[in-house]
């Protein structure tokens, strides 16, 4: 059979466009990898890594921006993963009530929405009372990554078979010890990838901390580091770029970024395909 | 009984876990509203809105926004008119066209390039980007309006690729089969059928899209250039989020000129709540269709 002119071009010209979209896509990822990495990783020194900058001798270290953004990280992660776990398990464990539930989800979409400079903006409202800070960045992480641990949490939650529960419960359980032993060891794989997820978004993050966390690159322990003012590595990047004119520094964070993130979507894929396999056994 | 007081207890803790989200809502409406209220009884509505010049600093200080509000609107719909039907082909190829193996690999990279930090995006825009327009198309400076909108919409592409991908995906098989049967060739079902059928998932996409690139800062920041001109393609210009994030390091505290970027923020807020209701829209007609 042969098919008419006119069906033979759209359907050659709809080929060819999803062709070339297809390969532009990858080709804009392997041109931004490729092209931070090239100018980024021979700008990467173990003195950059070791060191704080310094004004005697002009050099730029970068030690304290890697510090602060561990400190950050932990400190977002210690805060928000009981209250994301704690809002989904209310969801999918307790709530009876449907428009309290709905009311509570869509509160999690809107949050999700909000871009970051409104967070920053409102944390430095609400957490900077006393100036900028390392805590106060991270409480106002903490409210951007709600959303996303309460999603995967409630995700994996979904899974957990009703018969586990109602096996516990038939045992005698109270409902907390049904929901500590049975329910969240099932669910690890939710929190897990949350937290991945968590990670990624908050290596990420600028807009959000510039005016919470603030700039500074002091080399602190982590209790004084979380109390003080501190730039993470994207701040640090914008700063360094956009108003030192420090640009061989900027793409030695930019490589160590793009590194991290690659590690992690790798992570986030193996946990994945990890968990599924488990499931299935 | 104890034990059932326990239990309540425990009840009462995870509903307030649940009820922070919430809290949390409010809280931000709150803020930014009590924030931002103050500098547009000052300056009054109608001038803040649709005034054109801004002039934080200047002796006569003039408070008008339309220009960050046009920049906002124009670049958001340059990212959309660009990335949209990037996204859109990249992701019919994926859902349907794409082999196993090439599929879970591009899969990846999207969701790669939805990783990377916005200041990334901003340092390489910065650094192709900026000069690349500069040269090519012979301006005294490539940070601009053009710009801003290609970086908008590489950003925006993986959130475009992935929700569309989705609906595609979610699409029955019986409809692809009844539609080959008819004598309809793959390509032929795909745009004609699929598509249609996974219309509403794709229009979400585009919503998110938006909010995406309303919303963005840093990378705007970086390549934009920053000037409160009225929005035009090779014009350094000012979005309402940068306009934000630019002046708040030194904006005295309680000078109108702070309390008018929390104006501004509102103002932002509000596109932002209007991206969530059509998002939430069309999210529940897919669900529902």
């Amino acid at each position: 059979m042969k098919l008419s002119k006119g069906r033979r071009a759209y359907i050659l010209t709809m080929r060819v466009l999803m062709g070339l979209c297809a390969g532009l896509t990858c080709a804009l990822t392997l041109f931004l990898i490729g092209y931070v990495l090239w100018k980024g990783l021979p700008n990467i020194s173990w003195e950059l890594l070791s060191t704080k900058p310094s004004y005697l001798s002009g050099k730029i270290g970068i030690l304290p921006d890697i510090l602060n953004t561990l400190y950050i990280t932990v400190a977002t992660l210690a805060i928000v993963l009981p209250l994301g776990v704690g809002a989904a398990i209310y969801l999918t464990e307790y709530a009876k009530n449907q428009r309290l539930a709905s009311l509570i989800s869509n509160a999690a979409e809107t949050l999700s929405g909000i871009p970051s400079i409104i967070y920053g903006l409102v944390g430095m409202l609400v957490f900077c009372g006393g100036g900028t800070s390392l805590l106060a960045g991270a409480m106002t992480l903490t409210i951007m990554n709600l959303p996303t641990i309460m999603r995967t949490t409630q995700e994996s939650l979904k899974t957990v078979p009703q018969a586990y529960r109602e096996g516990a419960l038939g045992l005698g359980a109270g409902k907390w010890r049904m929901i500590r032993t049975v329910v969240l060891p099932n669910c690890v794989d939710g929190i897990v990838t949350g937290c991945i997820l968590t990670v990624g978004r908050i290596l990420g993050e600028s807009a959000a901390l510039l005016y919470t966390a603030g700039f500074a690159h002091a080399l602190n322990g982590p209790w004084k580091g979380l109390n003080s003012a501190g730039a993470t590595l994207t701040v640090a990047l914008y700063v360094y770029a956009k108003e030192q004119g420090e640009f061989g520094v900027a793409f030695a964070i930019a490589a160590i970024l793009m590194i991290l993130t690659v590690l992690l979507n790798l992570l986030a894929g193996m946990v994945g395909k990890h968990f599924t396999k488990r499931r299935t056994l | 009984m104890t034990k059932q007081r326990f239990e309540n207890f425990v009840h009462g803790i995870f509903l307030l876990l649940g009820l922070i989200t919430v809290a949390c809502v409010l809280l931000i409406t709150v803020y930014l509203v009590i924030s931002g209220i103050p500098a547009i009884g000052k300056i009054g509505l109608i001038p803040f809105l649709f005034g054109t010049t801004w002039a934080s600093t200047a002796a006569q200080p003039a408070y008008g926004i339309l220009p960050f509000i046009l920049t906002s609107i124009y670049g958001t719909a340059g990212a959309i008119l660009v990335g949209v039907p990037v996204g859109f082909f990249t992701a019919v190829y994926l859902a349907k066209a794409a082999p196993a193996r090439v599929k879970s690999l591009m899969e990846g990279a999207v969701s790669l390039l939805a990783g990377i930090p916005s200041v990334v995006y901003g340092l390489v825009g910065m650094m192709v980007l900026v000069p690349g327009i500069r040269v090519l198309f012979g301006v005294p400076d490539g940070a601009s309006l053009l710009a801003a909108i290609i970086v908008l919409a590489i950003m925006i592409l993986p959130s475009i690729v992935k929700v569309s991908l989705t609906a595609l995906e979610a699409v029955p098989q019986e409809y692809e089969d009844a539609s080959l049967a008819l004598g309809a060739t793959p390509v032929e079902t795909w745009f004609r059928v699929s598509v249609p059928a996974a219309k509403s998932g794709i229009a979400a996409a585009v919503v998110l899209g938006v909010g995406r690139a309303i919303g963005e800062t840093m990378a705007v920041m970086m390549v934009a250039g920053n000037a409160a001109n009225m929005p035009s393609i090779f014009q350094s210009v000012r979005f309402l989020t940068t306009a934000v994030s630019s002046e708040m390091a030194y904006a005295p505290v309680g000078s109108l000129q702070r309390e008018a970027l929390f104006s501004i923020a509102l103002v932002l807020y509000l596109f932002i709540m209007l991206c969530n209701a059509a998002l939430n829209f069309f999210l529940k007609r897919e669900k529902e269709g």
